[in-house]
């Protein structure tokens, strides 16, 4: 048997795969589902301060090699989700509570609710693509990924990982920013800013226009951003990116990812993913005459 | 996302209209797409007609189906999917139960399951005799068509899910398909329940993708637009949300009003 336990900061994952943001993550039962269909850790949706409807539909929409999606951060607010994290927990796996906000006092605050409901560590989503004055509109800048990370750290004692976006010249000093920040492990990439348009009707498909692309099309520039964020910077890396298969997310591992999340390969495998691909990295690793996943951990930069 | 010409608007009660598309895509009794109503919304509805004209039929609830309801022939709609779980047609004999609205994403399987030849017997409620649905086409289908309004004013007096709990304590089925209001279908799940029968309900939720990833059509545990919209009656009846909660666009779980 070989050992598929992992870590990111002083978070224990008995795998290395987590579910991704936004996927499934709004209510307690379906992470809870997920939870127990294999995943080592779950993510919860973005969650603010007050509850928001997000965007009218359409707000997701599929096309061959991923998914394109506006859903505008659409969440029960703070108040409303202590139940759903309770509930969470009961998966077994530890919650991390993902948050957004518009300056560091709210991202400081909305942390020490999630650390008071139970979360095990909290994602700060500074890179949503869509939303103004929310997400990358505030993330893309290195100063503000500091602060806001400093602020949290100074709020809570659970792990804390920033979520960067790739949508930015240089996504290196937005990870060195959160280092710097004290955050515990980065977590690498959110959806590439994109767009698609029905030419019939000569209207872009998407209610809000624009939104972030997910899946299949977007991993090579998240295995890209991470290989990256590996050489440069020493805290751990979350990889995440059109992940579907052991294969898939052995790139990020090698790349030097210490765990990955999924959230697209849902739409294409159901909740059975995690345990699939957990079974296709042991297999993997028991192929390539590895004990343990921190073996192959940032592999591929020894060439 | 497919784009299609309306090809033909039937108006079916003061409150519900039919809108009929080419379809060229497949589709099976139960299953529904996203309808996107350009510049309002996206929204999910039963596909109410399978084959190379396809169908929806749309009851007048809110802004999005206002809209639907002020299109002409020849105005475009976009389509995704068909997405979902549908009916599993088994046995000889069915008894299919649809309350107001609900008949409309049964009717795909009346017809199926009256071309395969089984013996189908239709259930169909409304509140009066105007809002009754698709008694005609059920009777072209070949099949037994049972009415009920709540006010008497055609067929059977009173609940169409009391209507079904007359029909099973007459008559032996192999099971029973359902759509309708949680509170009409919970009745009918009971009924069937006493005589052994397996029911197949349809459930309704907000929905965003529709296919399985956003979680918004939260279900306790289940995801209405991917794990249904079909269920089994052992797999939703025990269930917190079912007949009491629904979710709304933020996630907030709140009580389920009876409305259609």
């Amino acid at each position: 048997m070989v050992d598929l336990s992992t870590s990111a900061g002083d978070l224990k994952l008995k795998n290395p795969t987590m579910l991704a943001s936004g996927v499934l993550g709004e209510t307690g039962e379906l992470l809870s589902r997920v939870a127990k269909s294999g995943a080592g850790a779950v993510v919860t949706k973005s969650i603010g301060l007050e509850p928001r409807e997000g965007h009218p539909n359409p707000t997701v929409i599929e096309f061959e090699f991923g998914l394109l999606n506006a859903v505008g951060l659409a969440n029960p607010g703070i108040e409303n989700f202590r139940e759903e994290l309770e509930i969470a927990k009961n998966g077994g796996v530890p919650v991390i509570g993902s948050i957004f906000g518009k300056n560091a006092g709210e991202f400081a605050e909305l942390a020490a609710k999630m650390e008071e409901y139970g979360a095990s560590a909290v994602e700060l989503n500074l890179s949503c693509p869509h939303e103004e004055g929310l997400g990358q509109e505030i993330g893309a800048e290195p100063e503000n990924v500091e602060h806001i990370t400093k602020e949290v750290k100074g709020s809570v004692r659970i792990p804390v990982f920033p979520k960067l976006t790739p949508n930015v010249k240089d996504i290196v000093a937005l990870a060195d920013a959160a280092s710097k920040g004290g955050a515990d492990a980065v977590v690498a990439i959110n959806s590439v800013k994109a767009m698609a348009i029905s030419p019939e009707t000569k209207m872009p498909i998407l209610a809000n226009k624009i939104g972030g692309l997910s899946g299949t099309a977007i991993r090579p520039i998240g295995v890209r951003c991470v290989y990256e964020i590996w050489r440069e910077v020493s805290i751990p890396v979350i990889g995440v990116g059109g992940i579907s298969s052991g294969m898939d997310a052995l790139q990020y591992i090698t790349a030097g990812a210490s765990a990955v999340q999924i959230g697209s390969g849902v739409w294409i495998s159901g909740p059975g993913i995690f345990s699939n691909v957990n079974k296709e990295i042991e297999e993997y690793l028991e192929r390539n005459g590895h004990e343990s996943l921190k073996e192959v951990i940032g592999a591929a930069h020894s060439c | 996302m497919l784009v299609r010409k309306i090809e033909k608007i039937v108006e079916e009660s003061h409150h519900t209209k039919s809108f009929y598309f080419k379809g060229e895509f497949h589709a099976n009794p139960g299953q529904f797409i996203m309808v996107w109503i350009l510049g309002v919304d996206e929204i999910p509805m039963g596909l109410s007609k399978i084959g190379e004209v396809m169908g929806i039929t749309v009851h007048r609830v809110g802004d999005a189906t206002e809209k639907m309801h002020s299109f002409a022939e020849g105005d475009t709609i976009g389509i995704r999917g068909p997405y979902g779980r549908p009916f599993d047609i088994v046995g000889q004999k069915l008894l299919m139960v649809g309350g107001g609205t609900g008949i409309a994403s049964l009717m795909p399987a009346v017809e199926l399951a009256a071309e395969q030849n089984r013996e189908v017997d239709v259930a169909i409620g409304a509140l009066t005799r105007e809002e009754l649905l698709f008694a005609e086409r059920a009777k072209e289908a070949g099949v037994n068509v049972e009415l009920a309004t709540d006010d008497g004013s055609e067929g059977y007096e009173g609940f169409v899910s009391d209507l079904a709990g007359d029909l099973l304590s007459k008559k032996g089925y192999d099971q029973i398909l359902t759509c309708g209001p949680e509170a009409m279908m919970k009745k009918v799940i009971e009924h069937g329940k006493k005589h052994g029968i397996r029911t197949q309900v349809s459930l309704e939720r907000f929905m965003r993708c529709g296919m399985g990833v956003c979680g918004s059509c939260a279900f306790d545990g289940l995801r209405v637009c991917k794990d249904g919209p079909v269920f089994d009656s052992e797999e939703v009846y025990d269930k917190g949300d079912f007949n009491r909660y629904r979710r709304d666009p933020a996630g907030i779980r709140i009580p389920l009003l009876q409305d259609i």
